[in-house]
């Protein structure tokens, strides 16, 4: 072995790394994610049986998937899912769920106000500071050319 | 029919964050922003309301749906309330799922220990 330096060092890290099972991982992703969406119908059809309308039943869906993704975080049994499915865990809300749960059920040296209270935003802020910028944007710019 | 549109539309959404995740450096926490940014800009050209009418859950239970509320509630608030709309509109909406996560997030997080 020579000295590898810099962009010869790099070409060689990428050439041995192990390339990703696109295809294995895209269909456990649609799987997984298929499913909780699938479930989310579900949830769904539930509440507009009970006389809900379409934006009052998906808002109490939402709300309950988010409520069986920090739960299953806390049994534990999310990560699992998780290490299946990747995205088609993370991607639905119950992954985002899992993405506030999950970093604040370590115990923190800070305490419970400032390590369990911060750490709950340890991925849902980046999250929603996006969702609030991009949101107000796209709202502002079609209420400035359609009025609405 | 519906639970069918569920199934291949959310599968589908996320099979495509698990490909731009395989494809690229990006985590996780980076495809939810992306998901929410596209959410939020689909919304604002009118195209993600009618892909919520054909494949409901399929398209609500992706993160994708959380830059669609926040978007909706704030274009709801600026038709009923002016320019302040930008600023109430934000959480009108969206108010919901966030404060699920955050209630249930710390008293489970309180609750439950990791393990392994």
């Amino acid at each position: 072995m020579g000295d590898l330096q810099g962009a010869q060092f790099q070409a060689t890290v990428e050439a041995v790394r192990p390339k990703p099972d696109y295809i294995g991982n895209a269909l456990r992703a649609f799987l997984v994610g298929g499913l909780i969406a699938l479930l989310g119908q579900g949830v769904t059809e539930y509440f507009l049986a009970a006389g809900y309308t379409t934006p009052q039943a998906g808002a109490r869906a939402a709300v309950v998937m988010v409520f069986l993704g920090a739960i299953l975080t806390g049994l534990g049994w999310y990560d699992r899912i998780a290490q299946f499915g990747g995205a088609g865990a993370a991607i639905p809300v119950t992954g985002f769920a899992n993405a506030v749960v999950a970093p604040a059920m370590e115990t923190h040296p800070e305490g419970t106000v400032m390590g369990t209270g911060s750490q709950l935003f340890t991925v849902a802020g980046p999250v929603i500071t996006y969702a609030v910028v991009a949101g107000v944007l796209s709202a502002l710019a079609r209420w400035l050319v359609l009025g609405g | 029919m519906s639970y069918l549109l569920a199934f291949l539309v959310g599968g589908g959404l996320t099979a495509l964050g698990q490909l731009l995740i395989d494809g690229t450096k990006l985590t996780n926490a980076h495809m939810m922003v992306v998901f929410v940014v596209s959410g939020a800009v689909l919304t604002g050209l009118g195209l993600y309301e009618p892909l919520l009418e054909v494949a409901g859950a399929g398209a609500a239970i992706p993160v994708s749906n959380f830059g669609y509320v926040v978007t909706q509630g704030v274009l709801q608030k600026l038709q009923a309330e002016g320019l302040f709309g930008l600023f109430s509109g934000i959480f009108s909406v969206a108010g919901g799922v966030i404060g699920a996560a955050i209630l249930f997030g710390y008293g489970i997080a309180l609750l439950f220990k990791p393990r392994g």
